[in-house]
């Protein structure tokens, strides 16, 4: 029990697609924002990658998994998923991880995956996020460009390029005259003033719920809301899934979280119908955890994790990057995974390739002081 | 402006102003106050929990063995259980209405969130209400220590950061049995030190969180078993925690130990800055003047983690004044406070029924970015401005002052009498002249309970 995972092959590593990715000026994307599409799915709580990619806590190897390639098996609670690796829209990096380290703690960690900076900083002055630095640069945006979905407006778009939050539950009735009172009420106190302002604006603009659709489980809501907008003139999306702190029973837990995170995937890509094919999906979590099950069947907070990407502009059916390894020696710290590469550096071949944001530009300005590397061939 | 003590503190500290009781007026009283929120002789404890439980395991039993009527028994059972929470929730709503400072019930809410836990089904929520019943309503003038140790140690905490599942790789359990020996678990540890005691700036590391770990095994929850604590599941001593030695090697860990470290954590100087900061943080500013963090933290220090010189030391300070309305209220403040102006009290906020419970409040604080009882995280409630005065929540505000407040209050005020018992001598130009003009009288409430004025604090 102690060692659920060391008994697994000791290492089996994976290259990084070696293929020569054919890389797209900026120019093509002159009157950017185009017609590519993220989604940055933040997954709160730390999912444990080694599980979801190896089900060997929840099942073993052999028991219910699906194989990937002969060497990654897919968790049984990914497995309405199954179709998009199949038709290579999926994929996943096995080991990778933020700059953070040591103290293992979910709120700083999570602070560090949107800020999207490196150790240099000082945590509390990390108040910016990441996608926002990519408004900053990105040519031709306007203020619906990037959305936060949910009740909470994800740290990830924070800053000074204009974003749009909204939460499909909230709705907005005034009459003409309330609205001009608000609005001279809400005049010299710039946080109501301009919430109230984006609120109206995005109510005015959205379409009316249609009576006959039932309520879904928040997840679906968000998914369903994030659909419909980058369907108009939303090109970047991002929300957040919790559940994912699998301290105990994790066999279960896990399942579910997997589960919601699977349907939420396929809501999106229903919605967005043949913007599927420009899309692409990336669901990151702060840390993983500890490669040893702790004593409640579950797994304390680590670091190498996983990442999933999904869509259809995504050159899936092969997993991403190296793989450290589980052996007793291979492990970080001597518990957790090894991360074997910066998630950033996805993130910025994606926003490369989709957004066409110079090199320079993704290591100066959106994650300053990164090298991305060599192009791990995320997209087509 | 100069704003009269009483208005000020009610606003800052407490829930607003009602105008059926008026506010105390000096900080002595102020903080004398806290007395009010002391625990409810009918509430939710953890003996009526553990009879609760217990009854509520043996009808399910009885129910899965089958016959229609043992299933009826436990359903009927459940739903009674599930009434007694709702109510537990009006009562919550209803004391922070009906306390005419309010900085108690405050406190409630501060402490309860500073040892976050959830719940989520039947017995988490009940556990969660026994949970500000048992260890933070009797602290709130104590000393932190105490309240840390009652908190750490409550089946609620000892469930939502899993330490009931904790187990010493040898401890007696793990020795009979090798098989199914469990190990540690360390949720509860980390969390202990990085956001209940020194803070998660302060100098400790991954071997002081698992050797706490260790120290807490033993610990754990049963509702047959009395007490919280399991000699057998112990990891034998000693453990060092931060430079500290707990227990011996001859001796299975026992429960004083864990009181000794708790009491070494809750007063390290890092604790002292890490509460301090806290408070300031949540009662005065998103990010308050250092000197006020300062002056908190030696009352801490000095006081000896006394709470109460900590309420006394807040309701005196400058920076209530100086800082005015630098606070968004959070989703329950706001509607509180907004009950509370409305002349609402007690009595009739806990005869609400359960659909208006659930209409007018609790989902519309949910889209307002707060569901009852769910924070994300055990780090609870955020408390920067920007978090609570997204689009998507001031939209709710806005739109359940306009179409909420008839359903809860009755018969509306005149727009303009609400406005000065709503903000007294507060309000700013732009809403007194804005109130008068509204269309109608529910659109005049509306824009007082909406304004920036009446959501800041």
């Amino acid at each position: 029990m102690l060692s659920r995972r060391l008994f697994l092959k000791t290492s089996a590593v994976i290259g990084c697609s070696a293929a020569a990715h054919p890389l797209l000026s900026s120019a093509a994307f002159a009157s950017a924002p185009g017609e590519n599409r993220l989604v940055v799915i933040i997954l709160r709580g730390a999912m444990d990658g080694i599980d979801a990619l190896r089900s060997t806590l929840s099942l073993g190897p052999d028991h219910g998994a699906t194989d990937l390639d002969g060497f990654f098996a897919l968790h049984p609670g990914l497995s309405d998923l199954l179709p998009l690796w199949r038709a290579g829209q999926m994929t996943f990096a096995p080991a990778v991880s933020t700059p953070y380290r040591d103290k293992r703690s979910h709120f700083d960690g999570q602070n560090m995956l949107e800020a999207g900076t490196g150790t240099d900083l000082d945590l509390d002055a990390q108040q910016d996020g990441w996608l926002n630095r990519l408004l900053q640069v990105m040519p031709g945006q306007v203020s619906e460009t990037a959305y936060s979905m949910g009740a909470e407006q994800m740290r990830i778009l924070r800053g000074p390029a204009p974003a749009k939050s909204w939460s499909p539950d909230a709705t907005l009735n005034l009459s003409p005259q309330a609205e001009m009172l608000l609005s001279r009420i809400y005049h010299n106190d710039p946080l109501f003033r301009d919430a109230s302002a984006e609120a109206l604006e995005i109510v005015a603009g959205l379409s009316p719920r249609q009576p006959d659709k039932k309520r879904q489980p928040e997840h679906l809501e968000l998914a369903r809301f994030a659909a419909d907008r980058l369907n108009r003139e939303t090109r970047i999306a991002t929300f957040s899934l919790a559940g994912w702190d699998t301290h105990a029973g994790q066999a279960g837990t896990l399942t579910r979280a997997l589960g919601r995170l699977s349907k939420t995937i396929l809501t999106l890509q229903a919605g967005l119908g043949a913007h599927w094919d420009t899309t692409t999906v990336m669901a990151m979590t702060e840390f993983g955890r500890t490669a040893r099950e702790n004593g409640s069947a579950g797994t304390d907070h680590g670091t190498g994790g996983a990442m999933l990407v999904a869509g259809g502009a995504v050159r899936g059916g092969q997993v991403l990057g190296g793989w450290p390894g589980l052996a007793e020696g291979a492990l970080y710290d001597g518990r957790d995974l090894m991360p074997v590469r910066d998630i950033r550096a996805y993130a910025a071949w994606a926003m490369h390739a989709k957004f066409g944001i110079a090199k320079d530009r993704l290591e100066r300005a959106v994650f300053p002081g990164l090298d991305i590397g060599q192009d791990p061939g995320l997209l087509a | 402006m100069s704003i009269p003590y009483d208005q000020l503190a009610a606003i800052r500290l407490g829930f607003g102003l009602s105008p059926r009781q008026p506010s105390p007026g000096d900080p002595a009283a102020v903080a004398a106050s806290v007395a009010r929120a002391a625990p409810d002789p009918d509430g939710i404890t953890l003996d009526r929990m553990r009879e609760w439980q217990r009854t509520g395991n043996r009808l399910a039993r009885a129910a899965r063995k089958g016959g229609a009527e043992a299933g009826r028994a436990s359903r009927e059972y459940r739903m009674r259980l599930g009434s007694r929470h709702r109510a537990d929730i009006l009562a919550r709503f209803a004391r922070a209405v009906d306390d005419p400072g309010g900085f108690g019930e405050r406190l409630v809410w501060f402490w309860s969130d500073h040892f976050t836990v959830a719940g989520g089904t039947l017995y988490t929520n009940l556990m969660m209400a026994a949970f500000v019943q048992d260890a933070i309503r009797p602290h709130l003038a104590g000393r932190f220590a105490d309240m840390m140790y009652a908190a750490e140690t409550h089946p609620a905490m000892l469930r939502y950061l899993d330490q009931g599942r904790s187990v010493g790789p040898n401890s007696i359990v793990a020795q009979r049995n090798p098989k199914r020996a469990g190990g540690l678990n360390e949720n509860l540890a980390r969390e202990m030190i990085e956001l209940h005691s020194l803070g998660v700036g302060a100098g400790y590391t991954q071997h002081d969180v698992e050797e706490l770990a260790a120290l807490l095994t033993g610990l754990t929850y049963h509702p047959k078993h009395p007490g919280v604590f399991q000699p057998k599941l112990a990891e034998p001593g000693p453990e060092e925690v931060l430079g500290q030695t707990y227990g011996s090697p001859q001796a299975v860990a026992n429960f004083s130990d864990i009181r000794d470290v708790i009491d070494d954590l809750a007063t390290h100087d890092a604790t002292a800055r890490h509460i301090a900061r806290k408070m300031a943080v949540h009662f005065v500013a998103d990010d308050p003047p250092q000197a006020l963090v300062d002056r908190l933290a030696g009352v801490f220090t000095d006081a000896g983690g006394d709470l109460a010189a900590m309420n006394l030391a807040l309701a005196e300070a400058p920076e209530l004044e100086s800082h005015f309305r630098q606070k968004l209220r959070q989703p329950f403040e706001f509607l509180v406070t907004s009950l509370r102006a409305l002349g609402a009290d007690g009595p009739q906020v806990s005869a609400l029924k359960p659909g208006v419970l659930n209409q007018r409040l609790l989902r519309p604080m949910a889209v307002m970015g707060q569901p009852w009882g769910l924070p994300d995280g055990p780090d609870g409630w955020p408390e920067a401005s920007e978090v609570w005065g997204a689009p998507q929540g001031i939209a709710m505000r806005i739109n359940w002052a306009l179409t909420h407040v008839a359903g809860l209050a009755g018969d509306l005020p005149d727009p303009r009498d609400f406005l000065a018992h709503a903000l007294g001598g507060t309000a700013s130009e732009a809403v007194a002249w804005a109130v008068p003009r509204a269309e109608s009288r529910a659109e005049g409430i509306a824009l007082v309970l909406a304004s920036a004025d009446f959501n800041r604090r």
